[in-house]
Parts: C-alpha cells; structure tokens; sequence
C-alpha cells in the first residue's frame, strides 16, 4: 500500500519538471501512421496512428484489447504489418526484425522473452550489439543480476526476469526502448523498482510504454497515445487526458481518481490492472 | 484525432470468428483461402459471367457420360495411351487414374478440408486392401461380403487409430500416424503366419471373384468400378464438406482455437474426417485389388501416402477437383514416364538428361516442390492466380504485402 | 554373455547411426519447426558419395569418409538456401517440400547408380572383429560408435562455446525473441542444416562400413528411427538424442533377437506412437 501511495506523490514531481506542455510538439523520434495489422485473416489494427517524442516516455494506452501488444509487436516487426513507421528517417516497415533492433530499438516484450534455460549472463550476452556493451550500468541499476549471472534465467522470479528484459534493452546504446507492460503480474515493491528504473532508463533514452497501470503512467509519461478496437483514439498530453475525467471514462473506460483508487486496491493483491478490471463488463 | 465511442467491443476472437468458419464456401472457387481477408475479391467474382458459369455447371455431368462410354470407343490417343481408348491396356491405366484420383479426393478430406497432415493415410488403403484379400483366401468369403469385411476393418482401423492419433495436434499428430502406419507396414512386411504373404503379397484367389471381372476381356467392369468408387467419393466428399459438419472442417483448418472459442470441440469433427476418410481409402482398396488381382505390400509403405500427398498438393488440396485431377496426373505420368525412361527416345539421350528422365519418382519429386514453392493452390488455382495476375497490379501487391510481412 | 556383448554393441553401434540422422534433425527441429523429411536423403547422399570416392575414384577409406561428409553438408546447405529458405513464412510447405526433396534424391541415385545394392569395400583394418569379454565383435561398431561420441563432444562444445550455439540454443527457445534482440537467426538455420546435413552425410558414409553396403533407400529407411530418437529425446536436445539414439538401438537389437524378427523394429515404431501420446510436449520439449 505504502509503494503506490508513494507512486503517486512521485508522479506528482515528475509531472511538474518533464512534461512538456501541450501547444509545442517536438518532431516525433518514431512517426506511425495508419498502422495495419491482419493475422490469420482477422483485422486486429486497423490504422494505429502514434507519435513517440523524441525525450521522456510515451505511454501507449486502451483498454484490454484494443491492439497495444500488438502495436508494439508491429513496430518490432514479429507480426506482419503495413503501414508506416518512420524512424529517424528510416522506414521500418520494411525491415525485418533483427534490422529493425539493428536501428537502435530495445524490445522488452510483455511476457519479458527471457530464455528460461540459459543463464542470466547468457541472457544478456545474447543481446550484445555494441562493441563495449554497458555491463556497468546494468548492473548498477540491478546489482542482482551480477550476483545471479550463472543462474538458469527460467528460476528467477517474475521481477528479476523483467530486470533481465529490460537489462537487455539499455546494454547497447539504443535509441528507443520499447516496454510492453513491464509491471504486469509483479508485486508492488517491485512495480515502484521497475517505475525507478524506468525513469532513470528515460533520462539517457527515449522510452515508449505500454502500460495498463495508470498510477505508473501518470508518474512516468509525458505524452500519449490511446487506442481502441485497433484505431489510434486518442493522442495527447498524459497529465491532461488523465485529469479529465470525462475523457479518461470515454476513452480508458474508466475515471482518473476511481483508476487510482483502484490501483490502490487491488496493488495489494498482486497486478494492479485497474483498466482492465472496471471495464471488463462492458467490453465483451 | 477520431474520438470515437469504444463500448462495442475488442478485438477478441469470438466477435469475429462467426462469420469466419461458417462463411467458407466450398473450395472450388478458387478464392476461399485469401478472398476473406481481401474483401474486394469475392464482389469481383460474384458477378459477371454468370450465365456463361450456369451453362458450364453441367460439365462435370457430361465428362461423366463420357467416361461411362469410353470403353465402347475405338478412339486413339497417341502420346496419352498406348492403344485405342477402350483397349484393355488403355482401360487398365485409366482405370488406375480414376482410383487414384478418389484416393487423393478422399486423402484431401483429411489434409485440405480439415488441415490434417496425415503420414499414414495408406494404412487405411492397405487395410482395405488384405482385409478383403484375407476375408476371400482364409475365410472362403465370396467378393461382396469380403469387401464389407475389409471396408469394416479398414473403419474400424482408422475409428481406432483415429482416436488415438488426434489426441496430439499438429506435427505430433503426422508423427503418430506415421508410427502407426509404419508398423503396418512392417506387419505386412514380415508376414505373420503367412497370412500377408511378405514381399510376395498374395494373389486374390481367382475361383471367389465373379467370372465377369477376371480376365483381361472385362477389363472395362472393373473400369467402371472403378469410375463408380471415383462418383462415390466425390458425392460423399461434396455432402460432407457442404454439410454443417464440413464447415466445422473448414474452421478447424483455418484456425482451430477459434472453434474452439465458439465452443465446439474440433475433436469430435476431426475424428470424423478421419474415419470418413479412412473408410473411403479402405473402399479404395478392394477396387485395388479387384484391378490388380492381389495385395501388395508396397501398398502400405509411407510413400504410398507420400503419393497420395503429392497427388493433393500437386493439383490443389481443398479445392473441389484439384485432388482428383492431381491424382489422375500423378498416376498417367508415373506410368507413363516409366514407359518413357524405357524407350529408345531418352537411351538416346546424353547421360545428364537421361538419368533423370529415366526415373519417375524423381521428376515427380521435382515437380512436387517446384509446385509447392512456385504453385501454392496447386493447378486447381492456377486459373484462379492467373486471372487475379491480369486483374492488374493492385490486388496482386496488397496479397503479396500480407504474406511478406 | 557372448551374444549379450555382441548384441550391446550392435545396438550401440545402430544407435551410433541414429545418433548421427537425429542429432542433426533434432536442432533443425527445434530451431526451425522443420521436421526435415529429405535427411534420410542427406545420409544416402553422404553414403553414395563416400562409396563413389573410395569404389570409383580409389580414394583411401577416410578421405571417401571425408569427401562424403563434405558433400552431403554442400547439399544440406543447398537445401535449406534453395528450398527452405523461400517457404520461410510457409511452415507446412517447407515440410512438403522436404518430403519432395526426400522422394526426389534418392530417385536420382537410383537413376545414376541403379537400384541394387554395392558392396561398400572397407580397409584391413577395420574390416576384422575383435574379441571383446569373449564375444567376436566387428570392428566398425566401435568406428561408429566413436564417430558419434566425437559428433556428440563436438556439438556440446559448439552449444555451450560459441556465440552461434548460444543463438541457436536460444531460438530452440524462442526464435521470435532471438530476432528481437537485433540477431539475423536465419543464418543459425543455414548453419545448423549444415551441423545436420555434415552428420547425416558422415552416418551415410560409416553406414556403407556398418552394412557393408549401400543403397538407394538406405537413408530414408532408418528416418523413421531417427525420428523415434528426436522425439524421445526431445526436440532440440543434443544429449537427449544422444541417450534417445542408445536406447533405440539396443531396444530393436535384444527384441529382434530375442523375440521373433521385425519385432524389434514394430516395437520400437509402436513406442514412437506412445510416447507422442503419453507425452505430447515431446515434441516442443526444449533444450535439456
């Protein structure tokens, strides 16, 4: 209980020092526009427009379902996809996968893609790209990793794994990082360590999150982007959208102060999906 | 920005799956597959030559009479047959054809209407096949109740081995019907008791056959057993996949979990594509045998489902004729080639051309990849592809930007 | 005892060949979901070529060894590039494209070489027996035996030593991810069709010593073992194969022998089925 509170006052601080207001727009480090996905014949995005700003975290936002995951599997290029992303003036949509990471995108998945039976040194090694990958601050910001290097990385618990995911992402010098929902199913002591390294992740490099947790998003995300049904919804100043509540209740299917109410509810129990628990109702 | 309202629903499966499965027509069309996902497709070739297509519905009807006839018909074929047309030689050969193609029509139930890759396929046929043999040398039966003895077992086989084999899911379930078939194979093969005669297999006993189907006079008897076993499976095939069951197919091989999702359990239905099949491949067998006069074990061996794999995808598994057209091929140029690699035309030949010629299977083979890789439908779909290639450029680039991707 | 010592080593001699096809079958299953029907193809092409060398070319018996491996590794790889590669997005079609390929090859060396077996001459020295706890053992038991240990301590080095066995245990795992982190794994299956195709192609070549002969349908006949061994083994296991591959032989060895023959091969088929049955996961099982 005592971590969210404290969530909540950081989010506050955060707010007030990094987000840029809503009249400047900066130009997008990645541009995505009428993004489209078709698998096994069923249309799951259906034109995904997002910009992802050049500094700080972009959150990429919507209701259980609405083609987050499958958003950010597009950009990485797992799921095949039409449309276009401009990346610093490169088009990814043509690239396979290992050109696209080869631009400088770290991708830690939403069910963190750890190799349960290599070690965790094998893991990261597995990642190397630069020539002098940044061992030191990965194992500054996860000093358990070094203590757990010749661990088999399936025995780790749910958050050591996720600090492998993301250990992996800021080993080279990449230029975005992509995180898919990196607090899910974790305890809320290790939420508020994710959040602590995502905010320090976001000062060296730009970081688009998906995130069902609102109180997280509220501290962390400048701008950002909602979807729905697979369509971009929604693109604007997070602070804005989430004090609105009539928007917030529009578009995320839920008002702000009941979001993190019920973060603080159900953060004891386990995986604070407030979005996702309040709507479940009207979304089937 | 679009700000739309979001209550209707999420990209969950089950919104969407409904018309999925349940919309699939039957394959022929030729579009089944990507028309779906392009929508534009099926408008294009819902109009247009309507009349034209209703005239040509009855062809099926007229190439049928004139099989019927064939045999009366003193007609030469250079470069198809040897003979004329109603020679027993030439009989004999299509004859072969006709129950090929029902093989691979049958075959298709399992690998192109409901997604099944079977590897063991030829069990079935060799079940069939010594079942009946067996039943009319061990147990003095006459043909008939012999055949329904070897038809029975052959069901009962695959209802068996069915069961069993679809507990497991994609390749596992290749692998299990291989095992399977392999040790039939082997059981042939070693001759237990001398009841399969080993190697030699064993010759149907001559005295138990209707005097009108032995010897090489009444060759055109067995033909049309052969052309009726051909009509039997391609009606039996039609109804099933027409039926509700068939569409339940059609789902199970677009996407099993979302039929799952509607709550149906694809287990029953595939158990029921496998023995449907099976029971056809079983029939297939005592028309063998009554064209061949006896059971051989290469009947059993897993390149005899490997043909018949090569036959569906060679002229288009899930598609209303494609297998049956494959199967024809597959046979005449087998036999064919094999005349070919004996004639003075390719011993002529330098060594690097007529080594290859001189072997069917390898040609076929060749042939086999070439189509998977360059011919994905199989010839069934060529017109299909070729008309959506001179459509223009549009759609081609919009299918090949889906699959590249 | 004699007949015990010598059916030991035949069935582990046997599961030396095994080893060799499943191995190789093995990695390229796990890595790439390709359950590569042509590799009984590999192993006769590997055989043919170590035959041709050493019959018609007089080449001395390790260099025909050497020149069959080589060029059944050319051939796997000519594989994978020419006819793997472009179905990338097609699983099913690279399967019945291997089954192509897999009628296809031995169809030609049929064509070639005729389809009667040729008896494959192997040198002095490993053409005697030894005598071994007093039973009369042929020498090339313990040629394949040792040609698969030294396959086997040569792939564990590869998987745990070097930047490409780290990937290809890793997409054993989970390719997709493999990819995700900036890596291009299809060379990893160009390499590992090579593993596979060297080690299929050297169990054809010592397969002419083990049946001192060769033929046409030889590789394609001893697939379905191997894939008995991939399975029990579990897919993309190297060592499991290794015990998978022992197992089988001695299995078929002591039930052909012992119980009527064919009974050991039915037996060893019927465990196949089995196991897939019992244990379904046997085949997505990933790396021991």
């Amino acid at each position: 209980m005592t971590d969210d509170s404290s969530l909540t006052q950081d989010r506050k601080a955060a707010a007030n020092g990094q987000v840029p207001g809503a009249a400047e727009a900066p130009a997008p480090l990645l541009a995505v526009r009428d993004l489209r996905v078709v698998i096994d014949g069923l249309h799951i995005l259906h034109g995904v427009d997002l910009d992802v700003a050049p500094t700080g975290v972009t959150a990429l936002l919507g209701r259980n379902g609405a083609g987050k995951t499958t958003t950010a599997k597009a950009i990485m290029g797992l799921v095949p996809r039409t449309g276009s992303l401009l990346f610093g003036g490169v088009e990814l949509a043509v690239l396979p996968t290992h050109l696209v990471v080869r631009q400088g995108i770290g991708y830690a998945p939403e069910d963190r893609g750890i190799f349960a039976g290599l070690t965790v040194a094998e893991n990261l090694r597995l990642a190397e790209r630069d020539a002098e990958p940044a061992y030191d601050l990965v194992h500054e910001l996860f000093p358990e990793l070094r203590k757990r290097s010749r661990q088999a990385a399936g025995t780790l618990s749910g958050g050591q794994q996720q600090m492998v995911a993301i250990g992996r992402t800021l080993l080279n010098r990449n230029r975005l990082i992509i995180a898919d929902e990196p607090t899910k199913g974790l305890a809320p002591k290790i939420v508020s360590e994710v959040a602590e390294v995502l905010a320090r992740a976001a000062e060296r490099v730009p970081i688009l999150l998906v995130e069902q947790n609102l109180a997280l998003v509220r501290r962390l995300a400048g701008r950002c982007t909602v979807l729905a049904d697979g369509r971009t919804v929604h693109q604007g100043d997070t602070a804005e959208l989430l004090a609105d509540e009539e928007a917030s209740r529009r578009l995320l299917g839920v008002g702000s102060r009941r979001a993190s109410a019920a973060a603080e509810q159900t953060g004891a129990d386990g995986p604070a999906r407030p979005v996702e628990s309040v709507t479940e109702v009207t979304s089937t | 920005m679009t700000t739309k309202s979001s209550i209707t629903g999420t990209e969950s499966p089950t919104g969407v799956t409904v018309t999925g499965p349940g919309g699939t027509s039957d394959g022929d069309s030729g579009t089944t597959g990507r028309g779906r996902t392009i929508p534009r497709t099926g408008e294009s070739f819902g109009d247009g030559s309507t009349a034209l297509r209703r005239a040509l519905r009855w062809w099926p009807i007229a190439l049928l009479i004139l099989f019927l006839v064939a045999p009366y018909s003193a007609l030469p074929v250079p470069g198809l047959l040897d003979g004329p047309l109603g020679s027993p030689g030439s009989l004999q050969l299509i004859a072969l054809c006709l129950l090929y193609g029902a093989l691979a029509t049958g075959y298709d139930l399992l690998l192109g209407r409901t997604g099944l890759l079977s590897f063991g396929h030829a069990l079935y046929f060799a079940a069939g096949l010594y079942c009946t043999d067996l039943a009319m040398l061990e147990l003095r039966l006459p043909l008939l109740p012999a055949a329904a003895v070897g038809i029975a077992c052959a069901t009962l086989l695959a209802l068996l081995l069915g069961a069993v084999s679809l507990r497991v899911t994609g390749i596992g379930f290749s692998m299990v019907t291989l095992a399977f078939a392999q040790a039939g194979a082997i059981l042939v093969q070693r001759n237990p008791g001398g009841l399969t005669g080993g190697e030699e297999g064993r010759a149907a006993p001559a005295d138990l056959l209707p005097s009108s189907l032995v010897g090489i006079g009444n060759t055109a008897n067995l033909y049309w057993i052969a052309l009726g076993y051909l009509v039997l499976t391609l009606a039996i095939v039609h109804c099933t996949v027409g039926s509700p069951i068939g569409r339940v197919w059609a789902g199970i091989r677009e996407n099993e979990r979302r039929v799952e999702v509607l709550g149906l359990r694809p287990y029953g239905y595939k158990l029921i594509a496998f023995v449907v099949a099976g029971a056809l491949a079983g029939a297939g067998g005592v028309v063998h045998l009554l064209l061949t006069g006896g059971a051989t074990p290469q009947s059993a061996t897993s390149d005899a489902t490997l043909a018949l794999l090569v036959m569906v995808v060679l002229g288009g598994s899930g598609t209303r004729w494609g297998p049956l057209l494959g199967g024809l091929l597959y046979t005449w140029a087998g036999h064919r080639l094999g005349d070919l690699a004996n004639s003075s035309a390719v011993a002529d030949l330098p060594a690097a051309l007529r080594v290859p010629l001189s072997q069917p299977l390898f040609l076929l083979g060749g042939l086999f990849v070439l189509v998977v890789y360059l011919l994905p439908g199989g010839l069934a779909r060529l017109p299909a592809r070729l008309r959506a290639a001179r459509a223009g450029s549009a759609l081609p680039v919009r299918i090949r930007g889906n699959e590249a991707a | 005892m004699n007949t015990v010592v010598l059916l030991v080593c035949t069935g582990l001699g046997l599961g030396a060949l095994y080893f060799l096809v499943a191995s190789g079958l093995s990695l390229i299953f796990g890595l790439m979901d390709v359950l590569n029907f042509a590799h009984g193809a590999l192993l006769s092409v590997g055989a043919y070529a170590a035959w041709w060398a050493s019959a018609e070319a007089g080449a001395g018996f390790w260099w025909a060894v050497l020149f069959g491996t080589v060029t059944g590794t050319a051939a796997s790889v000519l594989l994978e590039l020419a006819v793997i590669r472009p179905l990338y997005s097609r699983p099913r079609d690279q399967i019945l494209a291997t089954v192509g390929v897999g009628l296809a090859l031995p169809a030609l060396i049929m064509g070639i070489w005729g389809a009667d077996a040729r008896p494959f001459q192997p040198p002095a020295a490993l053409a005697g027996t030894v005598s071994l706890l007093g039973a009369v053992v042929p020498v090339n038991r313990f040629v394949l035996m040792g040609a698969a240990l030294v396959v086997l301590v040569l792939l564990r080095l590869f998987l745990s030593r070097t930047r490409y066995g780290l990937v290809v245990r890793a997409g054993v795992e989970d390719r997709a991810m493999v990819t995700a982190l900036g890596i291009d794994v299809r060379r990893a299956f160009t390499l590992v069709f090579a593993i596979g195709g060297a080690a299929a192609a050297l169990g054809g070549a010592l397969a002419g010593l083990y049946f001192g002969s060769v033929n046409p349908g030889q590789g394609t006949g001893l697939l379905i073992f191997a894939f008995v061994v991939v399975v029990m083994g579990g897919m993309g296991s190297v060592t499991g194969a290794a015990v998978a591959s022992a197992a089988v032989g001695l299995v078929q060895q002591f039930a052909n022998y012992y119980t009527a023959a064919g009974l050991g091969d039915l037996s060893v088929v019927v465990l196949l089925a089995v196991l897939l049955l019992v244990r379904p996961r046997g085949l997505t099982g990933r790396l021991a």
